[in-house]
């Protein structure tokens, strides 16, 4: 037996340790990012979610600088966690248009009744047929959509209050 | 009457519980066996992206039933399943997919098999030749 082989398993021992510290230190990032960062708005037309407001189309979407695009439902907690950062943003002027998925007329008029409208338009996506066509796995997620319709950046989860300021400032950067 | 009421909310609370109705194929087999056959072998090689270990044939989670109608609808539109699979990568990149592509990043993942394979007969090559000699 050669001496070197003698250290072999206290070797493979220690870079077993090394992964799993790092795995520990560092922990995978479960998010599930959609791929259309940087690539056009698949094309969509969706019907209006509530009476009163617009639907939404993604040519109606191009040619009127950089909105937010909220994906959302009555049915979501986080989403309501969310409505006074999207409440701020739309005050500080970023535009944001919705698509309410796997929602009813009266649920969304509820929700927005209880925590507020930031939205100027929303599409109604009874079968999450957008949502899967933009990558997005729940909500709320919000995509940033530049004037011509390219999908600038997606955020997972609710926009948090730390959160608003930088998302003003990328909504400025795709001005 | 009181009975009957409460026998009545037991029935009414679950509709009433639903958002919207489930999409039309979420749980409705195409009418085509071969066509349903092609959509049930794409929709288990498909990951349900709420539920991340499971695929979404085995999934109950509302999102899956979604995923599963827009499978059948594309695949009774015509669509071939790896267009379907390639469409949905595009949206959701390679981890949609439970069948991974020979690339870089998969390389250990395809070749480790087939190295310890190769590895195990070279092991057991030596030791059958020395068990000859003793």
């Amino acid at each position: 037996m050669r001496r070197w082989l003698l250290w072999l398993p206290l070797g493979a021992f220690a870079l077993l340790v090394a992964v799993v510290a790092s795995g520990l230190m560092r922990p995978a990032d479960r998010a599930v990012h959609s791929a259309l960062a940087g690539k056009p708005l698949p094309a969509f037309t969706l019907a209006p979610s509530v009476p009163g407001k617009p639907g939404l189309s993604s040519t109606a979407m191009r040619g009127q600088g950089p909105r937010l695009l909220n994906v959302f439902a009555s049915w979501c907690i986080p989403c309501i966690a969310e409505a006074p950062q999207l409440l701020k943003l739309k005050q500080a002027g970023v535009p944001i248009d919705a698509i309410a998925v796997r929602d009813t007329a009266r649920a969304v008029q509820g929700f927005l009744a209880r925590n507020g409208d930031p939205y100027a338009r929303i599409g109604d996506d009874p079968q999450s047929a957008v949502q899967l066509s933009l990558g997005s796995s729940g909500v709320p997620e919000t995509f940033l959509i530049d004037g011509s319709g390219v999908v600038v950046k997606q955020y997972i989860g609710d926009i948090r209050p730390d959160q608003v300021d930088a998302v003003i400032a990328d909504w400025r950067a795709a001005r | 009457m009181k009975r009957a009421l409460l026998l009545a909310a037991m029935f009414a609370a679950p509709v009433a519980a639903q958002t919207s109705a489930p999409a039309a194929y979420a749980d409705t087999q195409l009418a085509d066996p071969a066509q349903e056959a092609q959509a049930r072998g794409l929709m288990e090689t498909l990951r349900c992206v709420v539920c991340q270990g499971q695929s979404i044939a085995d999934s109950d989670a509302q999102m899956a039933g979604d995923m599963r109608a827009l499978v059948r609808q594309r695949i009774r539109a015509g669509e071939r399943p790896e267009g379907i699979r390639n469409w949905l990568i595009g949206r959701y990149g390679d981890y949609i997919s439970y069948d991974p592509p020979f690339v870089a990043a998969t390389a250990a993942l395809w070749l480790a098999p087939v190295a310890l394979l190769l590895a195990g007969v070279w092991i057991a090559r030596g030791s059958f030749r020395k068990r000859r000699r003793a």
